[in-house]
């Protein structure tokens, strides 16, 4: 008998799950597992600033947010199949890892739920992955430091964590780049982890070693602490690639309010929560020609619009934004042709 | 701890029946306890979300817990003979990451290599009965070798399940739900081969009363070494169990599991100073764990910001309840 029921639940929410447009009674959770630094902290907020609009604007039902400690793969497994029983119609997922989970959200597919994984996405095919162009970030930046720096020069460069795919796309990016401008030569590479103190330490190291440096080149989280590590040192201050992070406009800000000191700056913002919260939604009314691998622009500062993010950022935040349903289904247009 | 308590005791001669039955009365109540906090936990469930009480719901809830009863009982083995292993979750982990790749690719090298790592566990019984080393020390130095060993294996998280292993974590029995099958398999067998056999009653009393079985002229040498290496046995199925489920390997994807097979054994019934352990109450507090942790956490609906916190507070009050009820016995 239960096992009836259960079946014919299951025919229920597949049939439901091909209805076009309203999805006013559709409800979409999201797993994340972990939430112990300054960026998944924004994502969070991000992501119910928006659903909780969504809500109350009656385009979806329920929108609840689940986190697990630490990063467990079993844990968050746990959770995914937990959430296929509450009868969630989609879930939105920042996965502890790319393969281990693909067992439970292969299961979420094959109870008819929509599963939209940005972040730490999910290499499951069934599931769609909201991801954002590192690689022509890392190009971007040699693109900027060329406007700037249009002698050409040395460069340093400073990676990002090792062994992730993030770390991966934005050194080729800056590789690609690097081609492109042969003005420029990467005479050093350190490991910063996106982290300023490592960052400090790994620049304050290499510097000595180092011929004249013009510009860096990085990944976030990094461009204070090697500002901090060439003014120790002694060095003239070169031209450092900001990634949004608070302490880092602060001091750009500093900087330029001093001499005109001009860069550019980038990064994932943590909002892009939100971006995969409508893409969920997007895929629930019925859209069917959403691609599953979707690549969402990065978030960019310049020299004039910077001054006017600074103040939104928390201290010890990083910049942040929070997408519309518009920018959602920009992002899907873009991803189509 | 009342001598009469430790389950090879080979005293029960003199005693007589009143005290007997006084006995096996708190044994039963003992040998109750875990299945009435799953049977709490199980309600707690049902009332939150009726539509998790069916065939379908309990194969989602309760396949993860297969791995963490049988690391469970990994644990328990370690326990029974008076000793910690804090390397349980990342022993998992590393199997976990050979299953994805040798067992697969060339299942014979793979078997080779988890036949050896449950040689390595025989081996550290040994080391730790022959130079008489805290055992907590020795597994705590082999945590961070099956983890470094993990990564060598499998540097990115990928790898696949061989196809007849995931064919069994999928399997779909009539009627009854797998997960609960293979607890009850996995507490009776275990049940049997500790609780009911000789041997079993040596190793058991080889962690409760170790000077009295070594007057008798059993070697502690080997019960050691056998405990050692069952928990290495049951360490391995946790992690191929895992990976059945999960499909592909993580080198952390174990590291939880140290601690909730602790956890899962004391719940069980057990005790921490030896031979007083439950085969069939430690499956019954991984169960329990299981669901207290994931499940009724999900279906409570707590604010994001708490729900970490709310995990580790529901751990302490499931466990908390266990001491109070078992204090009462006395």
């Amino acid at each position: 008998m239960k096992k009836l029921f259960v079946l014919g639940a299951l025919a229920a929410m597949l049939a439901s799950g091909t209805a076009l447009a309203d999805t006013s009674g559709k409800k979409i959770a999201f797993s994340n597992n972990y939430a112990g630094n300054s960026w998944r902290q924004a994502m969070l907020d991000s992501y119910g600033i928006v659903t909780k609009k969504a809500v109350a604007d009656k385009i979806v039902g329920a929108a609840d947010i689940f986190t697990t400690a630490d990063k467990e793969v079993p844990t968050q497994a746990a959770q995914v199949q937990n959430l296929i029983l509450q009868g969630y119609d989609a879930i939105v997922i920042n996965a502890a890892s790319p393969d281990a989970l693909n067992g439970a959200i292969k299961q979420a597919c094959d109870a008819g739920i929509v599963v939209v994984s940005f972040d730490g996405t999910v290499t499951e095919p069934c599931a769609y992955r909201v991801v954002v162009d590192f690689k022509d970030m890392g190009k971007q930046e040699i693109e900027q430091m060329a406007k700037f720096q249009p002698k050409g020069g040395n460069l340093l460069e400073i990676r990002g964590l090792a062994g992730t795919s993030i770390d991966d796309a934005i050194h080729a990016g800056i590789l690609e780049g690097v081609a492109a401008h042969p003005e420029f030569k990467i005479v050093g590479s350190v490991t910063g982890d996106w982290d300023q103190t490592t960052a400090q330490k790994a620049v304050a190291t290499i510097l000595p070693s180092l011929p004249d440096i013009v510009g860096v080149v990085d990944q976030g989280g990094d461009g204070y602490g090697a500002a901090q590590a060439f003014a120790a040192a002694g060095k003239p201050r070169p031209t450092i690639i900001m990634g949004n992070r608070q302490d880092e406009l602060q001091w750009w800000k500093e900087q330029k309010d001093k001499d005109g000191y001009q860069t550019w700056s980038a990064s994932i913002a943590p909002g892009v929560s939100s971006l995969a919260f409508w893409v969920a939604q997007q895929v629930l009314d019925g859209r069917t020609d959403i691609p599953h691998d979707l690549l969402v622009p990065y978030l960019a500062f310049t020299q004039d619009d910077f001054e006017a993010e600074l103040p939104k950022i928390p201290k010890g935040g990083v910049a942040s934004h929070e997408y519309t349903q518009e920018d959602a289904i920009a992002a899907i247009k873009a991803n189509i042709k | 701890m009342r001598p009469e308590m430790t389950a090879a005791s080979l005293d029960t001669a003199a005693r007589t029946s009143a005290e007997r039955g006084a006995l096996a009365r708190a044994r039963l109540l003992r040998g109750l306890l875990p299945a009435l906090s799953l049977a709490l936990v199980l309600l707690a469930i049902a009332w939150l979300n009726p539509r998790a009480i069916s065939y379908f719901g309990f194969s989602l809830m309760l396949n993860l817990a297969i791995p963490i009863a049988l690391a469970t009982i990994a644990q328990m083995f370690v326990i029974a003979g008076n000793e910690l292993d804090l390397s349980i979750g990342t022993f998992v982990g590393f199997v976990g990451c050979v299953t994805a790749t040798w067992l697969k690719d060339a299942p014979l090298i793979g078997a080779a290599i988890l036949l050896g790592s449950i040689g390595v566990y025989a081996l550290l019984g040994a080391l730790i009965h022959l130079r008489n080393l805290p055992s907590i020390v020795v597994t705590l130095g082999m945590s961070f070798v099956w983890q470094g060993l993990a990564i060598l294996v499998l540097p990115k998280p990928g790898g696949k399940a061989p196809d007849w292993l995931l064919g069994l974590m999928a399997f779909k029995p009539p009627f009854v739900p797998f997960p609960i099958i293979a607890a009850l398999l996995i507490g009776l067998i275990v049940h049997f081969g500790l609780m009911r056999t000789s041997y079993g009653v040596i190793l058991r009393g080889s962690g409760g009363n170790p000077a009295a079985l070594g007057r008798a002229g059993w070697s502690l040498l080997k019960t050691k070494i056998v405990l050692f290496a069952l928990a290495g046995l049951f360490g391995v199925l946790s992690g191929m169990a895992l990976i059945g489920i999960t499909t592909s390997a993580d080198a952390n994807i174990g590291n939880g599991y140290t601690l909730l097979a602790i956890a899962g054994v004391i719940l069980g019934g057990g005790e921490f100073v030896g031979g007083r352990v439950s085969p069939i109450g430690a499956v019954i507090g991984a169960l329990t764990l299981a669901l207290a942790a994931s499940p009724l956490l999900t279906f409570m609906h707590i604010p994001p910001d708490w729900q970490v916190a709310a995990n580790g507070a529901i751990l302490i009050i499931v466990l908390a309840a266990r001491v109070l009820i078992s204090r009462k016995e006395r």
